[in-house]
């Protein structure tokens, strides 16, 4: 299993090479991955219900406690199910919304890279996986929203998503470490089935709050809300996959996952219902400003988002079946939502739903499609968003804090949905023909499959319940998130009670705000000053605020003179080496007088050398001089019996005297250019690093601490590496992974120096200044 | 400005540079067991292609060279680098377990440390060539 989604990463590679084999129906080919891993899941289901869950055992890097070890119960498995269903429907939508688009090898690389790293992302086990697999979700959705890369705004947009998510993400790196620490195991299925209460740990409170940042960034919750509406800059099969049915909802995952590890405590309820709460308000509230079609359902994902999350905090056993239900329902019939916005944005030419009018008899399939998805987002009777709502407001009335408040949030935010619901369901569709951009007809059979197919979902499951084993699936999702044994059995009709009741009125309500859309929104859009001082003004002046900082940082510190950088570099070693020998540990003097005459000499000539490097005129003479020091430590080198390391110096400095020598020609004519008040705070900087490094050395001589690892080196290195020469054997085997690490750097810095030279000559020979002129006017002058 | 060099000069580079690469593949091949090993060998080989560059210019060591431009064969160094890191995942080992094989005719120990060494031979080679060239080149031009 885990080979066939981590093949999805090279079937994403390889789809340049599809698309010019297949050309148009390269989707359609495509959309066979997402929906044989549907196939696999589903027949792994029967198991899955009958043993609560199933480990797909695979080791990683077993000395580090990382595997790519797949857990496959309740809840991954809903998951799972949704994003290899929904990524086929999506993926075969996207052949008919992008076809002929330039551009859409590139987009199908993206968005099955995409689809295997939220598949990854559910299934994982291992925490340290699940945190991988979370970071790509953040990557390739980068790549998605700024697919339009030619668009400054879509840029952006993908920017912000990227940046709120990865901040989010390193929370969620440290929470997760925090949450291995504690638990005292890195595999999410150990973490679960163990005795020990994490609640009570002393780590709890630092843990949950960056497991929540992590997952409140992910998931859209109010304050970081505002990267998802924004995110809407991507093409619409990108926000109907990502922004509605899985990426925002891996957040959602990681704390149903967690929470019967960590759920239930008043930190955790109170954080959850409050947070929850507010973004599903704001969500739905925010929904009504806007008239483009996209945005409307981007600030209803949040709404619904904020729903999920209140469930969780709510917890109690009915939440829970809310929570599943209301996940699978919001999917079904936001996915068919959003793929039908594109319809319209594709057919039409506008997002703009007030431009839109009297589709119906153009388009009467996307209408009906329309009508089933809003009309399920609404939560009218018979349709799978009913059963939603209704489990939603049961348990909201059933909840244990907060009772009053959230009923009220729940309330007023169910008007308000109901309201966008009818807007994006009957305004395109009804009403008078208005004059639009492109002329519109119905949408080719490609874009209106996928749709189709999920509001035949909304409409089975909410007449038919018990149908497909939804029951069976539900019941088992419920379970994983509630750590319990639960039974899920859903219907229709639940008998009139108090949130049948709400219902009703709600949707009256809902009905009437639709009807007097227009002056509503005007009455806001006096709001507008207000609104303008949101979390995303504390985003920008945020992210202002760092360039700032390291514009003053970077001219302060790194003004591109070379004689700066090594001021600083020296301070920094003299405060922090000088800092802890003279406090943690008491400087050693210890003199060896047993020196031999030719030490004495070699050092002798080293100490001339760097005497007439630093006070000669001629920049030969100073080459030369540096050359002879380099000289002096190879023959220490040799005398100290280190032929590998004499080598090495003999021909690096050979070399360094050769570039310099280069180099030298080119510089300006010798000058003085420091005043004698800097040559003489330049003076006491490299004495006090001389003196530093000499305590440091005979410090470090006469403290041993531990068994020097060079013992084992030297033992094991014939008998394990079957290499007598142990500096090779540390370089090319003990050490390999340094020396490649070297390497590239030793390769990026040539590639520097090749392309920065190369800068320069081009801009010599062809007069020319521009971008190029920067880059070299930081080249220092150091006279 | 580097003027091209002396007869003296001319003959010696000539002369050395077949014996410096010589060496140096020398010095890489008994690395392991002998002082030696990529790094040095690939900066004695870098020292032979300088000479050369002193002796006889750029374009006359670009021809020396043929096809090869110092720069693909950082390429090469790192691409080498990075194969030998691959036979040990075969062999169901961690990343970078050494793997050791010998050749049956000729008795050579061939190893993944070896491949992985020739890496940092080409790559070591690659970029001091090309940077001690691009300077010269660069400097040839100018005034």
């Amino acid at each position: 299993m885990q080979l066939a989604v981590l093949m999805g990463f090279l079937l994403a590679a390889s789809s340049p090479l599809l698309n010019r084999w297949f050309g148009h129906r390269t989707s359609f080919v495509l959309a066979l991955f997402p929906a044989g891993l549907a196939a696999w899941l589903l027949l792994q289901a029967p198991e899955i219900f009958e043993n609560g869950s199933l480990l797909l055992d695979w080791q990683w890097v077993p000395s580090l406690g990382i595997s790519l070890t797949f857990l496959l119960d309740g809840l991954s498995l809903l998951f799972g199910l949704l994003i290899t269903v929904m990524g086929a429907c999506v993926l075969v939508y996207a052949g008919g919304y992008l076809k002929d688009h330039p551009d859409i090898a590139r987009f199908h690389i993206a968005l099955v890279a995409f689809m295997v790293s939220m598949l990854g992302l559910v299934l994982a086990d291992g925490l340290f996986t699940l945190f991988i697999f979370w970071e790509l979700t953040s990557i390739t959705s980068y790549l998605l929203i700024g697919f339009n890369h030619a668009d400054i705004d879509a840029r952006k947009s993908a920017r912000q998503g990227l940046f709120v998510t990865v901040a989010g993400g390193l929370a969620l790196m440290a929470g997760l470490i925090l949450l291995g620490i504690a638990s005292g195991s890195w595999s999410l299925a150990e973490i679960l089935d163990q005795e020990a209460d994490l609640r009570e740990h002393t780590l709890y409170t630092p843990m949950l709050i960056c497991l929540l940042l992590g997952a409140f960034t992910k998931s859209a919750q109010f304050p970081f809300h505002f990267w998802l509406p924004n995110a809407m800059a991507a093409p619409t099969p990108v926000s109907a996959y990502l922004h509605s049915a899985t990426m925002v909802k891996a957040g959602i995952y990681l704390l149903a996952r967690l929470h019967p590890e960590l759920g239930g405590t008043a930190m955790w309820v109170g954080i959850l219902s409050v947070v929850g709460t507010t973004t599903m308000l704001i969500g739905a509230f925010l929904a009504i400003h806007h008239t483009n079609i996209k945005k409307l359902l981007a600030y209803s994902t949040i709404m619904a988002l904020g729903t999920l999350t209140m469930l969780l905090g709510i917890g109690t056993e009915y939440a829970m079946t809310a929570f599943v239900t209301f996940l699978l329902a919001h999917s079904l019939y936001k996915g068919a939502l959003f793929m039908v916005a594109g319809i319209l944005d594709h057919e039409t030419g506008t997002k703009d739903v007030t431009q839109m009018g009297g589709l119906r008899a153009l388009m009467p399939v996307t209408a009906i499609i329309a009508l089933v998805a809003a009309l399920s987002l609404a939560g009218v009777p018979p349709l799978f968003g009913f059963i939603g709502k209704e489990l939603m407001l049961e348990s909201v009335l059933g909840a244990d804090r907060f009772r009053m408040l959230l009923v009220l949030f729940a309330f007023v935010a169910s008007i308000l949905t109901i309201a966008v619901a009818f807007i994006i369901a009957l305004r395109p569709f009804y009403g008078k023909r208005h004059h639009t951009p492109l002329e519109p007809h119905e949408a080719p059979l490609s874009m209106l499959v996928g749709p189709a197919l999920l509001a035949v979902g909304s409409l089975l499951l909410g007449l038919m319940p018990a149908l497909l084993g939804a029951n069976a699936l539900l019941t088992s999702a419920a379970t994983s998130v509630s750590g319990e044994t639960m039974e899920v059995t859903l219907s229709l009709w639940y008998g009139i009670n108090v949130a049948l009741i709400m219902s009703i009125i709600s949707l009256g309500v809902g009905f009437l705000l639709f009807k007097r859309w227009d002056s509503v929104r005007a009455k806001l859009s006096l709001l507008a000053p207000i609104m303008r001082h949101g979390p995303e003004a504390g985003y920008e002046s945020m992210m202002n605020g760092i360039v700032q900082f390291s514009e003053w940082q970077t001219r302060l510190l790194q003004n591109g003179y070379m004689r700066n950088y090594i001021l600083v570099m020296l301070i920094t070693l003299i405060a922090l080496i000088g800092n802890s020998i003279l406090l943690r540990h008491s400087p050693i003097f210890a003199f060896d007088l047993d020196v031999r005459f030719h030490e004495v000499v070699v050092a002798g000539t080293m100490a001339m050398g760097a005497l007439f490097a630093t006070t000669t005129r001629s920049r030969l003479g100073a080459v030369v001089s540096v050359g002879v020091m380099g000289f002096s430590i190879a023959l220490i080198f040799i005398l100290f019996s280190a032929p590998d390391l004499a080598i090495t110096q003999l021909l690096v400095e050979t070399l360094t005297v050769i570039l310099l020598v280069l180099v030298l020609f080119r510089l300006p004519r010798f000058s003085n250019l420091s005043t004698s008040l800097e040559r003489i705070r330049d003076g006491v900087v490299a004495a006090m690093m001389g003196i530093l490094i000499c305590l440091l050395i005979m410090t470090a001589w006469s403290i041993q601490q531990f068994e020097p690892i060079s013992t084992y080196m030297i033992e094991n290195s014939a008998p394990l590496a079957y290499g007598r020469n142990i500096v090779n054997v540390i370089l090319v085997d003990y050490r390999a992974l340094d020396t490649l690490g070297e390497m590239f750097v030793l390769a990026l810095a040539a590639i520097g120096v090749i392309a920065m030279l190369k800068l320069r000559h081009g801009e010599n020979s062809n007069g020319k200044s521009g971008e190029s002129s920067k880059v070299t006017t930081k080249e220092p002058y150091d006279g | 400005m580097v003027k091209s060099g002396t007869i003296i000069l001319n003959t010696a580079a000539r002369l050395l540079m077949p014996l410096q690469l010589l060496f140096s593949v020398f010095l890489l091949l008994r690395g392991h067991d002998e002082p030696g090993g990529g790094f040095i060998a690939g900066l004695v080989a870098a020292g032979a292609f300088t000479l050369y560059l002193f002796a006889f210019g750029v374009s006359a060591t670009k021809e020396v060279l043929r096809m090869v431009d110092p720069r693909d064969l950082i390429g090469i160094g790192l691409l080498l680098g990075m194969i030998s890191v691959v036979p040990a995942w075969f062999m169901g080992q961690p990343f970078l377990t050494a793997q050791w094989w010998t050749i049956p005719v000729i008795d050579f120990k061939a190893s993944t440390p070896l491949i992985f060494d020739i890496g940092v031979y080409f790559a070591v080679l690659g970029s001091v060539t090309g940077m001690v060239m691009t300077l010269m080149e660069v400097d040839k031009d100018e005034p």
